[in-house]
């Protein structure tokens, strides 16, 4: 099965066959496990293949069509358009394929209805505003990265929208009413940094409250007390680097935390202790060691590798290649689960991470499968809101008024 | 955020209506009400295809809400509304304004969100409206065996375990949380949301100041390590409890340890006894009776447990593992070939030894 073109070629390309078929094996096992009963074989025709393929045109395919279309069976987001705008933007991105003139156009409009004329965006046109649909709305906008999507955010409005969530203890609400949980200051932070409207007294014992989230198993939690789990530890930790302090967690504790949630046997990243894989920790989980690398950088560490993150690259980036694609276009959770998405964009995004080391001097990649399989490297200084070009076109100071102090 | 997007599947499945396919623009209870229509635009993008009924309804709520209609029908379209996506947030918001407005029998509240979160469980909105409703209630009396019925259907929601512990801190329900959390670890001494639980119960009872708790919260751990040796959440709880302490604190810890890797090793034995042994280094420092062959020996056993983990025991963690080596020669002052100091941090002449 694996030789292609037999002899040389076999044994060149013999320790990644060796690899893929560990992963295959790997895989199997993962679906034996779910889904004993049936559909072994749907999953993925390069299994068949010695080097492990990206199948970019079908997730090309299936990330345009869903920029215009989506069925019924997506009734349940319909309280987060702007989700997924954002959420195929930037897998369109990684796969730099480029977004026609015309929709990137009709995206920004729509997004403007999105907007709620008390300021942040919402979840659809006429629903009130809330931290997540504000925080993808924003960061669409940023990757269309035209005057006419920049043009769309009305910032004075948006500082009032933050203001108006804000609480006495440093957190946030999700929504005037609604919960209080990290993502919040991690959504607050991102659009107030990447439109320029961040102040010291928006983000007032923000820090203190987001640390207290760091628990006894070195992670961070939704709220104090909590089990540490991936996307609240995501978001924790990248809202304080947005606010320069990222060097008050436990940053040993919570290097510790998370590289131990990359599954030995899987390859792939699970978003709790004991608990099961799931491809879009590929980049709640693994986005951290980049955060962390830098953060330690900071803090004096020395000993710190100049070509690789701490975590296995090679198997993440088999676990995502051959067991989080669906052939028809789109990417998954585990196989046996239904594409998404959102699965699209996070397992692409850690597809990203694990391809490429490096910060603005150092560049290390390392691409499993073939060359085409590279996908722009992530965009994580976009992701955290600090990119400078962008705050450029928001050069315009938002002054506070009376209220706020 | 996180789980929502991959809960599409089971919302077709739960949101099936097969039964009567009404328009509400024939009844005559809406006849006086003119339904808006959601504004997407001349060129919508991210079109969902709404079902008929979606569309009815969601149009009623908009000419509802842009009215601010405070009536028993709107009341009554919320549910529609609800059943039909429970995740509109602007949606149950209108609700909680209309339960006052109206008055609303809250009894009767707390008996249809029961109903609501055993459909859909990990829905974030469905247990912020709980929360608001046993708020104005001031009545948790049914939450914990609420919860627990929940978390017996799936040991580990997340939504469930935020709920629990704002009742207990909330109304102080302090008293048999213990015994819940070890029945459930009795049931899977693997499920690390249980034994978070312990952690949060003792931390805001007893403390772990007291030896006695900390003797017996390492019998604890210890006896379920016995039990399940490769049970990451034990080793990560005994550690968690004494990482700030310190955890060559206990007496006689390190040796209970060393002798448990005879027979229950795990690379999670290895992980601990190294944190013992980098613990034990850092606090020599301030202990003038650990001499230089002392240190020396620790150091020496910490580094091998290292190179265990990153060549043998944990492989995925290979990265990890060789960095922590690195970096514990440093500090300890055994410097490697180059016999270089550690660099101040600049990044601008930042200059890293190669791993």
């Amino acid at each position: 099965m694996w030789q292609r073109d037999g002899g040389q070629l076999f044994k060149k390309n013999f320790f990644f066959s060796f690899c893929v078929k560990r992963a295959v094996l790997r895989c199997l096992f993962v679906h034996f496990l779910l889904h004993s009963s049936y559909q072994l074989f749907v999953i993925n025709p390069s299994f068949l293949c010695f080097r492990p393929a990206l199948l970019r045109e079908q997730h090309y395919q299936y990330l345009k069509k869903g920029l215009r279309h989506l069925s019924d069976a997506y009734e349940c987001l319909d309280a987060s358009r702007p989700w997924l705008c954002f959420w195929i933007l930037h897998s369109l991105e990684l796969l730099e394929e480029p977004i026609p003139t015309a929709v990137a156009s009709d995206v920004c409009q729509f997004l403007a209805r999105c907007q709620s004329p008390t300021g942040g965006f919402a979840g659809g046109p006429g629903q009130h505003a809330h931290l997540a649909p504000t925080y993808a709305a924003v960061n669409a906008l940023c990757i269309i990265g035209t005057e006419e999507a920049y043009n769309v955010i009305n910032r004075e409005k948006l500082l009032d929208f933050l203001w108006s969530v804000k609480q006495p203890d440093g957190s946030f609400v999700m929504h005037v009413g609604g919960e209080v949980d990290v993502r919040s200051a991690y959504c607050a932070a991102s659009v107030a940094s990447l439109t320029n409207i961040l102040t010291p007294k928006l983000f007032e014992d923000t820090t203190n409250w987001i640390l207290s989230c760091q628990n006894w198993e070195g992670g961070l939690s939704g709220v104090p007390g909590l089990e540490a789990h991936g996307g609240y530890t995501f978001c924790g930790t990248a809202a304080l680097v947005i606010l320069g302090k990222e060097h008050m967690l436990d940053l040993k504790a919570l290097l510790r935390w998370v590289v131990s949630r990359q599954m030995r046997f899987e390859g792939g990243f699970q978003g709790r202790c004991n608990k099961l894989v799931d491809g879009c920790y590929s980049f709640w989980q693994a986005g951290l060691l980049p955060l962390l690398h830098r953060a330690l950088f900071k803090e004096g560490e020395s000993e710190l590798s100049r070509q690789r993150w701490m975590f296995e690259q090679q198997a993440l980036q088999e676990y995502i290649l051959l067991c989080c694609q669906n052939p028809a276009g789109g990417l998954l959770d585990k196989p046996g689960k239904s594409r998404d998405f959102y699965h699209t964009c996070y397992c692409l995004s850690g597809l990203s991470i694990a391809q490429h080391f490096g910060n603005m001097d150092l560049h290390h990649e390392m691409i499993l499968g073939k060359e085409e399989n590279r996908l722009v490297r992530s965009l994580s200084p976009l992701l955290l809101g600090s990119w400078r070009i962008i705050r450029m076109y928001f050069l315009v100071p938002v002054l506070e008024n009376e209220k706020k102090n | 955020m996180f789980a929502s997007a991959s809960s599409v599947k089971v919302a077709a499945l739960t949101v099936n209506t097969p039964s009567v396919n009404f328009n509400l623009k024939y009844e005559k209870e809406w006849a006086d009400l003119e339904p808006v229509p959601q504004d997407d635009g001349p060129n919508p993008v991210v079109k969902i295809a709404y079902s008929e009924k979606f569309s009815d309804v969601y149009d009623y709520f908009r000419a509802l809400l842009k009215n601010d209609e405070r009536s028993d029908r709107a009341f009554a379209l919320t549910a529609e509304a609800i059943e039909l996506n429970a995740a509109n947030y602007t949606v149950w918001h209108y609700r909680r304004v209309l339960l006052q407005a109206l008055s609303k029998d809250l009894r009767e509240e707390m008996r249809y969100i029961t109903a609501i979160i055993e459909e859909q469980p990990k829905n974030y909105q469905v247990w912020h409206h709980r929360r608001m409703v046993v708020e104005w209630l001031n009545d948790p009396s049914e939450e914990l065996e609420f919860i627990a019925d929940i978390l017996s259907q799936d040991a580990k929601n997340y939504h469930a375990w935020q709920h629990r512990q704002w009742v207990i801190q909330e109304y102080k329900l302090w008293d048999n949380e213990l015994k819940f959390v070890e029945n459930l670890l009795e049931d899977d001494v693997r499920n690390n949301s249980a034994w978070n639980q312990r952690h949060f119960v003792i931390s805001h009872t007893t403390g772990f100041s007291d030896p006695a708790i900390v003797e017996r919260e390492i019998q604890y751990c210890l006896s379920q390590i016995r039990k399940a040796p490769h049970n990451e959440s034990a080793w990560n709880y005994l550690k968690g409890m004494l990482q700030d302490r310190g955890l060559s604190s206990p007496p006689g810890l390190l040796e209970r340890v060393l002798e448990l890797k005879e027979t229950h090793c795990s690379p999670y034995l290895l992980a601990f006894l190294f944190d013992c042994y980098e613990d034990a280094l850092e606090n020599s420092n301030q202990k003038e009776n650990v001499g230089e062959e002392e240190r020396k020996d620790i150091l020496r056993k910490a580094l091998e447990i290292c190179d265990l983990l990153a060549n043998e025991k944990d492989t995925i963690r290979k990265e990890y593992w060789l960095f922590l080596g690195r970096s514990l020669e440093n500090k300890s002052g055994s410097r490697g070939p180059s016999d270089k100091p550690p660099e101040p941090s600049d990044p601008a002449s930042g200059q890293q030894e190669m791993s």
